[in-house]
C-alpha cells in the first residue's frame, strides 16, 4: 500500500507563531520526496504534521487540509492515533526502547498496543522486518539483545525495522542519517530506495547529495528571516531542482552559495 | 628530542612526599602544643577538637605558603580549597560515623535471639523482646507504602504528562506544602479523622498509624517520581506515539519501564524516612507491650515508639531498659540498611541495559 498525500493551503502554527504559511503540494506514492531547506525553515515541523504528531507540542496546530488518497486526515471525526499507525515515521536520533530487546523494539508496534500474535507470527514478522530494514543478517544471532547494544546505524535501521513492522502506507524520515558515519548513512539510503517500490517515503534532508541521489521530488523551503514563518519556494522532479530550478532562491542555495 | 616553549612550560612542582608530610608535620605540632599546654593539668586529656583545627589552620596555611612560593598562585589556590572540601567532608563524615559506631557498640548487647522471638508482655527488668514492635513497624511501613505509593505515582504521572495551567500548579504548590509537614500534625490528624469516624474505641489503631506514615510518604513518592519521569527521553515518547501508540499505554508501556528503576529506588527512599518516625505514631498507633498482629483494632507497637518507651519510662532494672532501646535502634538501621540495598539490587535489575 502506498497513499498520495496532499497539502493545500497547509497553516502551521506554535500557539500564535506561524511556524509554516501556505503549502499546498501533491506528495506521489511510490517515489521519494525529499524536503529541503535552511535551518529553521519548518521542513521538520511540516513533516510532523503529515502523521499529525505536530499537535503532541501542547499549543501546536495546522489549519488547511491534508488528504491522504482523498481523505481528511485533520477532519474533526479523525483519530490521530490511527493516522499514525497508517503514517510511521523515523527520526533524526535513533531511539530504540531501551528497556526491550531487539525482537521486542520490532514488534512494539504491535505489543505496546496490546495486540496478541502467535509466536510464529512473531517470528516471522520480525525477519521479514529486519530484512526489509536490512538489517537481519547483522542481528539475527542476537535478537534478544537489548536494542541500545547495537550501533547507531544499526539502531536507526532497527527504528525503521520497527516502523515497517506495522506496515504502513506511508513512511516519514526527518533527517534520519545525520548523526550517522557515511557507510551508515549509504544503508540507509539503500534502504530508503528499497522502501519505495511499496510506501511513500518523505525525508528530511540538510545533505543535498543526499537529496538528489535519492529523491523523485524535491521540494526547497526559506524564511525571509528570523520570526517569519517558512515557505515552500519550489516543488518540482529532483533534477529540475538541481539542475535549472525556477526561482533564484532556489538556485542560490543549491549552490551552496547560502544557508 | 623537543623543546617545550616556554609559555606551556608547566611550572615546577611541590615534590610528591610534600602533602603527606605536611598533614602528619601540621598535626603533630599541633599535638604537640595542646599537650604542652595541658602539662600543668594532669587531669585533662587530649583536645581533639583544638588538635583538629590547630593542624587544619597550619597545614592549609603552610600549604599555600609553599605552593604559593614553589607552584604559583593557581596551584596554590587549589591546594587551598582542596584542603577546605576535605576537611568539609570529614566533619560532615564524623557524626554519621560516629552514630553508627555508637549504635552498634550499644545495640549488640541485647541483639540476641530472645530479641527477636518475644514481646514485652509480662516482662519486667531483663529479658524480653521487641518482636511485637518489628511485627508493628513492617506492618504499617507496609501498609503506608500500598496507601502512598499508588497516589504518588499517579499524582507525578498527571503532573509530568498530563497536568498543564492552574491545577497542575496547584497540585505542586500543595505537594511542596505537605512536604513541609511536621510529622505530629500528620499523627494528629490521622488520629482526629479515625477519632471523627470510628470514635473514641477506633482511634488508636495501626491503620491510623499507617494512614500517618502515607500522609509524610506520599509528597516524597510524587517528588521522586516526578524527577524520574522527566528525565526519560521525550523521543521515547514520540517514538512510541509514532507507531501509533496511544497516550496511556505510551506511559504505561514505554515511560514507566524505563524510569521504573529510579521510581523504585525512590519509593525505598521514601519508606526509610517514614520508618523512623516516632511522634505520628506516638498518637496514632499508641505503645502496647503485648503481640497484636492486627492493624485494624488496638493499639501497635513499633520500633521507633518502642526505643522511644523503653527509654523513657525505664523500669527497676534500668540498663535492660537502655540495652533493649539501644537494640531497638540497631534494628531500625539494619532494616533501613536492608532496604536500601533492596533499592540498589532493584534498580540494577530493572535498569535499561545496553
Amino acid at each position: 500500500m502506498s497513499k498520495r498525500i496532499d497539502l493545500e493551503s497547509l497553516n502551521v502554527y506554535y500557539g500564535d507563531f506561524l511556524a509554516v504559511e501556505d503549502v499546498n503540494m501533491v506528495i506521489e506514492p511510490k517515489a521519494i520526496t525529499a524536503f529541503i531547506g535552511p535551518s529553521g525553515c519548518g521542513k521538520s515541523t511540516l513533516i510532523r504534521t503529515l502523521n499529525r504528531m505536530h499537535e503532541v507540542i501542547p499549543g501546536a496546530r495546522v489549519e488547511g487540509h491534508l488528504r491522504m488518497d482523498g481523505e481528511d486526515i485533520y477532519a474533526a471525526d479523525v483519530d490521530p492515533v490511527k493516522v499514525r499507525r497508517q503514517v510511521g515515521m523515523v527520526f533524526q536520533r535513533p531511539n530504540p526502547f531501551p528497556t526491550m530487546s531487539i525482537k521486542e523494539n520490532v514488534l512494539s508496534g504491535y505489543r505496546l498496543n496490546n495486540n496478541k500474535m502467535s509466536k510464529s507470527d512473531a517470528d516471522e514478522l520480525t525477519e521479514r522486518a529486519l530484512k526489509g530494514a536490512n538489517l537481519w543478517k547483522e542481528v539475527k544471532d542476537r535478537l534478544d539483545r537489548p536494542g541500545s547494544s547495537l550501533s547507531g546505524g544499526q539502531q536507526q535501521r532497527l527504528c525503521i525495522a520497527r516502523a515497517i513492522a506495522v506496515e504502513p502506507d506511508v513512511i516519514l524520515m526527518d533527517e534520519p542519517t545525520s548523526a550517522l558515519d557515511p557507510i551508515s548513512t549509504a544503508a540507509i539510503e539503500d534502504l530508503a530506495v528499497e522502501l519505495k517500490e511499496k510506501f511513500t517515503v518523505v525525508i528530511v534532508t540538510h545533505n543535498m547529495q543526499q537529496a538528489s541521489r535519492i529523491s523523485d521530488m524535491t521540494a526547497f523551503f526559506n524564511i525571509a528571516g528570523t520570526g517569519m514563518p517558512g515557505k515552500l519556494i519550489e516543488y518540482d522532479k529532483t533534477e529540475k531542482i538541481f539542475s535549472n530550478p525556477s526561482q533564484q532562491q532556489t538556485e542560490d542555495y543549491v549552490s551552496g552559495r547560502f544557508g | 628530542m623537543t623543546t617545550v616553549s616556554s609559555a606551556l612550560k608547566a611550572s615546577s612542582s611541590l615534590p610528591r612526599w610534600f602533602n603527606p608530610a605536611a598533614i602528619i608535620a601540621a598535626f603533630g605540632i599541633a599535638l604537640a602544643f595542646d599537650t604542652l599546654a595541658g602539662a600543668n593539668d594532669p587531669e585533662s586529656g587530649i583536645n581533639l577538637l583544638a588538635v583538629g583545627f590547630g593542624g587544619f589552620i597550619l597545614y592549609t596555611l603552610t600549604t599555600y605558603i609553599a605552593s604559593r612560593s614553589v607552584e604559583g598562585s593557581r596551584k596554590a589556590t587549589d591546594r587551598m580549597v582542596t584542603a577546605l572540601v576535605t576537611t568539609a567532608f570529614l566533619i560532615a563524615v564524623i557524626p554519621l560515623v560516629s552514630l553508627s559506631y555508637t549504635v552498634v557498640a550499644n545495640g549488640l548487647a541485647r541483639l540476641d535471639v530472645d530479641f527477636f522471638t518475644m514481646s514485652m508482655r509480662s516482662v519486667v527488668g531483663e529479658g524480653g523482646g521487641a518482636l511485637h514492635a518489628i511485627v508493628g513497624t513492617l506492618e504499617l511501613t507496609g501498609i503506608a507504602t500500598l496507601i502512598s505509593v499508588p497516589i504518588g505515582l499517579m499524582t507525578a504521572i498527571y503532573l509530568v504528562e498530563y497536568g498543564r495551567g492552574k491545577l497542575a500548579r496547584a497540585v505542586t504548590f500543595f505537594v511542596d506544602v505537605m512536604t513541609g509537614i511536621p510529622s505530629i500534625v500528620a499523627g494528629l490528624f490521622a488520629f482526629t479523622l479515625f477519632l471523627v469516624v470510628f470514635g473514641p474505641a477506633g482511634a488508636i489503631n495501626g491503620l491510623a498509624g499507617a494512614v500517618s506514615l502515607a500522609v509524610l510518604m506520599t509528597p516524597v513518592v510524587v517528588r521522586a517520581t516526578e524527577e524520574m519521569l522527566k528525565i526519560v527521553p521525550n523521543e521515547l515518547r514520540e517514538a512510541s506515539y509514532a507507531l501509533g501508540v496511544p497516550k496511556w499505554l505510551t506511559i504505561v508501556k514505554v515511560v514507566l519501564p524505563t524510569a521504573l528503576a529510579g521510581i523504585a529506588t525512590g519509593v525505598i527512599i521514601a519508606i526509610a524516612r517514614v520508618i523512623g518516625e516516632t511522634a505520628p505514631l506516638l498518637l496514632a498507633a499508641g505503645f502496647t507491650a503485648s503481640m497484636n498482629y492486627n492493624p485494624l483494632s488496638d493499639k501497635m507497637m513499633t520500633l521507633p515508639v518502642f526505643v522511644y518507651t523503653s527509654y523513657a519510662n525505664q523500669g527497676v532494672d534500668a540498663q535492660a531498659y537502655i540495652d533493649r532501646a539501644w537494640a531497638g535502634a540497631l534494628t531500625l538501621m539494619l532494616i533501613v540498611m536492608v532496604l536500601n540495598l533492596g533499592a540498589r539490587i532493584i534498580s540494577r535489575v530493572f535498569s535499561p541495559k545496553g
